[in-house]
């Protein structure tokens, strides 16, 4: 086995008690006390991640636009600097090869920050139809990224330097100055909530880190690890990239079809509408367990006491307190209030199709981006 | 780590589960360091009463937010009782594994803590793996 990457925050992490397991190459932390006392925070005051393992790379040059153009099922030249969009890289089968958040950082130049197991992929799939035309900078190693999430963020980034934050709207970012460390923050993030994500040099990550934490403490600010960040994302039916998204999938399938302009051309945009011409046979749903059971992902899930689809994401709920899940099944099982089964230990166990996002808090999901 | 109990009077088995011997009968839950390491409990499911259990076979599941483990039995005999309330408040396992979280309670078809450790032993145990 290859030795785990350590994002600048590793010791840290340790330091606080952080429980470290392997994710995407990396040693991260899962929880530092409970999963469901840090998901609270991120809910009701504000909850602080490391998310450095995700990868950054920045495209330049003056065709840098027509290239974000062509790589992204949005168009990225139409973006405004200072602005973020959500989207999509697809193969030229249409499938996803990963999903993304894309920075208008200047006239000429993005910034992508895509996901930490997809980098190198995403990286070569880039430099491959960036070709000559644009320079396409890996620019992970050298980046600390932490998202601060809850609707106590922008008073704690007040707390910090960062009051002027405060006016940011969702889906746009500034430069900023927070405790010593230059930091570029976007109201943007993976919970459902209200935040930031905070994008520093790797030098910088510890201290930011530190200092928000102390800054937040009076908020309610606790550090938080993956176990919550994964429970807050279903939450908002967020997907994740190899759980509800991957390379044989299409963006519409997954229900992503507002981040997809099929009236232009892009990498996969062919692939795409042939295949939505001649049909999808299956849909992406949110379901709510109404027995008694937790649905995990890769159960089957049934309809009639028949295999028809399998639970991509599932666990509890700490929000409603029940159990919930994702799951892709047939077209005709996906309208909401649809009766389904997830087997769970050779059981069956009702289900019903749900309206997603399961929470909806002030900025759940990505719909204004 | 938070510090982990080890009750002196108690029995404990490889797999992390605690006996507790009355007479002819024998509690069982899982231990204090098995819950901090499992985290926040969310789902147990235990068998029915009048069922039969075998030592170190699995009897129940135990959910946390993240994962699903087995639970095994420390020794083997008949359920003569289970832990109702923990359909409702699983969390009592965080709260109080040694008391009000307890699981099962087993009439012993031998010695009941043949092959378990005691208190020490299993403070042995646990620091090995910290």
């Amino acid at each position: 086995m290859t030795e785990l990457r350590r994002t600048p925050l590793a010791a840290l992490h340790e330091r606080l008690g952080g429980r470290m397991v392997p994710f995407a190459g990396f040693a991260m932390p899962v929880q530092y006390t409970s999963i469901v006392d840090e998901h609270r925070a991120a809910r009701e005051a504000a909850a602080l991640f490391d998310v450095s393992h995700m990868g950054q790379i920045s495209l330049a040059g003056a065709q840098a636009g027509a290239c974000a153009d062509l790589l992204c099922t949005r168009a990225m030249s139409a973006l405004a600097p200072g602005r973020v969009r959500y989207a999509l890289l697809c193969n030229e089968s249409g499938g996803v090869i990963d999903d993304l958040t894309v920075y208008r950082t200047g006239a000429d130049s993005f910034l992508l920050c895509v996901n930490a197991a997809n980098t190198a992929v995403d990286l070569a799939w880039i430099e491959k139809h960036a070709g000559e035309r644009s320079s396409v900078l890996d620019e992970s190693e050298q980046t600390g990224l932490l998202a601060l999430q809850g609707p106590a963020s922008a008073a704690v980034l007040a707390q910090v330097g960062g009051a002027a934050l405060g006016a940011l709207k969702r889906f746009s970012f500034a430069r900023a100055e927070l405790a010593g460390c230059s930091v570029l923050a976007s109201r943007t993030g993976y919970t459902g909530a209200d935040g930031f994500e905070l994008y520093c040099s790797a030098r910088d990550a510890a201290p930011l880190f530190e200092a928000l934490l102390e800054a937040g403490r009076a908020h309610g600010l606790v550090p938080a690890g993956l176990g919550a960040r994964d429970t807050l994302r279903l939450e908002a039916a967020l997907p994740l990239y190899s759980q509800e998204l991957d390379a044989d999938t299409t963006p519409l399938e997954a229900g992503l079809e507002r981040f997809v302009e099929l009236d232009r051309d892009f990498l996969g945009s062919a692939a795409i509408r042939r295949r939505r011409d001649a049909g999808f046979t299956r849909a992406l749903v949110g379901f709510e367990i109404e027995g008694r059971g937790i649905a995990r992902t890769g159960y089957p899930v049934l309809s009639a006491g028949r295999p028809v689809g399998r639970v991509t994401s599932g666990g509890p709920s700490p929000t409603l307190s029940r159990a919930i899940g994702l799951a892709y099944v047939p077209r005709e099982l996906a309208a909401i209030g649809s009766a389904l089964e997830i087997e769970v230990r050779g059981r069956a166990i009702p289900a019903r199709v749900v309206e997603t996002p399961f929470v909806s808090g002030r900025a759940a999901g990505r719909t204004n981006a | 780590m938070a510090e982990t109990l080890i009750p002196e009077d108690l029995h404990y088995s490889a797999q992390d589960e605690w006996a507790r011997s009355e007479g002819d009968r024998v509690t069982v839950g899982i231990t204090d360091y098995a819950q901090q390491q499992l985290g926040d409990i969310v789902f147990v499911e235990l068998p029915a009463v009048g069922s039969a259990v075998t030592r170190d076979a699995a009897f129940g599941v135990i959910e946390s937010v993240k994962a699903v483990s087995d639970l095994y039995a420390p020794l083997s005999g008949e359920v003569i009782a289970v832990n109702e309330a923990l359909t409702a408040r699983p969390e009592l396992v965080n709260e109080d594994c040694y008391g009000a979280g307890w699981m099962l309670v087993i009439r012993p078809s031998g010695d009941p803590t043949a092959g378990l450790l005691d208190a020490a032993g299993y403070a042995k145990y646990v620091a090995e793996r910290a």
